[in-house]
């Protein structure tokens, strides 16, 4: 019975004037081709993070961690400073991105098909992927000019107008998910509205939005560009909001196009120590949201 | 009972005051949230005043055409011409393109037609790793792993093979056009992968069922069904990538030889506008100078709104259908 339906078939295509094994190959070939490609994508993945630990995981360790940079000639030396900075900017990022993107998002979340929503939405999505550099551009006009100094505050600002579109988009498509049924729960039982998006609607986002907001900061903790001269750069431990900072990026930039190969072996360590951190926000944030959703 | 009811009276009193409140309250709070949503509109209208003011100066002496087609770059003795960044910008932006282009599209296919769920599972996040990793640890792997690679062995083999045509003559120096580009195309294709990967899911079911009921291969399904289907959301995630090409800086910078020239030769070195930004913007110190270098910057936010907004177009037309 198979057999007479193949034959069918093959008669049908002969007709039509295809080959049945010229279909055949030909399918074949494709997916081949298709199924290469995914592996010559991943191959770079491969070959970086193995370098990264092929040059960098020798060089990293308790020193690299509390030091400062040593000066040239000079053995030791680590990126404490920078890694600290690195934090210190990105905290300064979420005090302007979160506020902005969360309580932006929920009205895009709760009216989704409001005409502000709408255009808010494009716009955002536009934002998002503004180069960083013109980022860094903007915050250079509006807060170092003015200051007349490279503060870690203009760093804290070009990254935080970068977390506002990716904070903005997560947490609306969150809130989007959340069934209407809850929402018309709490109302019913007389709760207010605006009571109703902060007690029940964001707390059962709560999960989802945390994410978004971690992965805001995760992407703008590796951001280099906008910081070039933003926060700048700096040879000490700095913790003032009107000075210079250090940035782990950054640091990795300038050790890299140094002529010292002692600085590319810390380059390569401070790349490592970076990917690292990114990796394990990403990565835990996946999990954790995973399961999250499969257990509703 | 005359105090039962005057109880009730002042509940009903309660009510009606606390319904006002509520009423009040809940415009207040549409009103705050809502202002948070305008204040990204804003964003952006005050991001592009911003830098056209700053960049008026360098378009009112030099004027704006002769700015952007000005091919020499001396801020020594104060010329500004804008074309050798523009040009390496745009070149190495499409070559990225053509390499991630199939490659991407393949990959979307293989994980949205062929894998198994369990392996599209564990491949997708690494895809999304790959857009994870900070531009500047590719521009690190660059300069001391890729770039020695291009010099030693496939800049030569190119020179040796291609030799005759114009794109690969000169030197196999291991930083230019070509390593750029390379780069690039690492750090787009996860773009390109995971919005075709989205588009070819919502291809109906039915579509592709109806098509293997009729005897056709998976090819011959996806030549004909799937991939009409989601063309224009294929192509808005490759306009998306481009975009993403157009604005990146630090990988470019590290391996593109930052020599503002202009040459056919895809192993010369060049220069990208971002690449010039993130150079030169610290040693601007005449007016003239910094007001051309946000210039740059003005009309690299132009392209690259403009790019996005068209990709954004695209896939929002054919994922709607959802």
């Amino acid at each position: 019975m198979a057999n007479d339906s193949n034959q069918v078939i093959k008669t049908v295509i002969a007709g039509s004037g295809f080959s049945y094994w010229r279909r055949k190959i030909s399918n074949a070939i494709f997916t081949i081709l298709f199924s290469s490609s995914i592996i010559i994508v991943l191959l770079p993945l491969l070959l970086i993070v193995g370098y990264l630990f092929y040059k960098g995981a020798s060089s990293v360790n308790v020193n690299f961690f509390i030091h400062r940079p040593a000066p040239v000639g000079e053995a030791g030396g680590g990126m404490g400073n920078a890694i600290i900075g690195s934090l210190y900017v990105v905290g300064l990022a979420s005090l302007i991105g979160i506020p902005v993107g969360l309580l932006g998002g929920i009205f895009l979340g709760e009216f989704p098909n409001n005409k502000l929503s709408t255009v808010a939405r494009f716009v955002a999505d536009v934002l998002n992927g503004t180069p960083s550099i013109v980022m860094g551009v903007f915050a250079y006009t509006v807060v170092v000019l003015p200051m007349k100094n490279f503060t870690a505050l203009a760093g804290g600002f070009a990254l935080g107008m970068m977390m506002i579109p990716t904070i903005l988009r997560t947490t609306d498509e969150i809130l989007q998910t959340v069934p209407n049924s809850i929402r018309e729960a709490s109302l019913a039982l007389g709760v207010p509205y605006w009571r109703t998006v902060i007690s029940v609607v964001l707390r059962s986002a709560k999960s989802g939005i945390l994410t978004g907001i971690l992965l805001a900061g995760a992407r703008v903790l590796g951001e280099t560009a906008p910081l070039l001269f933003t926060s700048f750069n700096n040879a000490f431990f700095s913790y003032s909001i009107l000075q210079p900072i250090s940035t782990l990026p950054v640091q990795i930039f300038n050790y890299a196009i140094s002529p010292y190969k002692d600085w590319h072996r810390q380059a390569w360590a401070g790349a490592l120590v970076l990917v690292v951190a990114i990796l394990i926000v990403n990565v835990g944030m996946r999990t954790f949201s995973r399961q999250k959703f499969e257990q509703t | 009972m005359a105090v039962e009811i005057e109880a009730l009276g002042g509940a009903a009193e309660a009510i009606k005051v606390e319904k006002k409140s509520i009423v009040h309250a809940d415009t207040v709070f549409k009103s705050v949230i809502g202002f948070f949503a305008l204040l990204v509109i804003i964003l952006l209208v005050w991001l592009g005043l911003q830098l056209y003011a700053s960049s008026r100066l360098a378009f009112s002496t030099i004027g704006i055409w002769a700015f952007i087609k000005g091919t020499t770059w001396d801020p020594v003795s104060g010329v500004f011409g804008a074309l050798p960044f523009i040009y390496g910008t745009l070149v190495t932006s499409f070559l990225s393109l053509l390499i991630a282009t199939p490659l991407g599209v393949g990959t979307a296919i293989f994980l949205a037609e062929l894998s198994p769920k369990w392996l599209r599972r564990f491949l997708q996040p690494l895809v999304e790793l790959l857009a994870g990793i900070p531009s500047v640890i590719y521009g690190l792997w660059g300069i001391f792993v890729l770039s020695p690679l291009m010099a030693m062995t496939v800049e030569p083999f190119l020179m040796d093979t291609f030799g005759f045509l114009p794109f690969f003559k000169g030197y196999p120096l291991g930083i230019g056009i070509l390593t750029a580009s390379i780069i690039l195309a690492i750090m787009v294709v996860p773009f390109i992968i995971s919005v075709s990967t989205e588009v070819l899911s919502t291809v109906p079911v039915s579509l592709k069922e109806g098509m293997y009921a009729l005897g056709a291969t998976r090819w011959e399904t996806l030549k004909k069904i799937s991939l009409p289907f989601a063309k224009s959301g294929i192509f808005g995630s490759v306009i998306l990538a481009l975009a993403r090409a157009l604005g990146e800086t630090m990988a470019v910078t590290m391996v593109i030889g930052n020599t503002p020239q202009i040459s056919k030769s895809l192993l010369d070195p060049g220069y990208s506008m971002a690449a010039v930004l993130a150079n030169e913007f610290t040693e601007a110190t005449t007016a003239s100078y910094l007001s051309a270098l946000i210039a740059i910057a003005f009309i690299l936010l132009l392209i690259t709104l403009t790019v996005n907004a068209v990709a954004r177009w695209l896939i929002w037309r054919t994922t709607r259908t959802k």
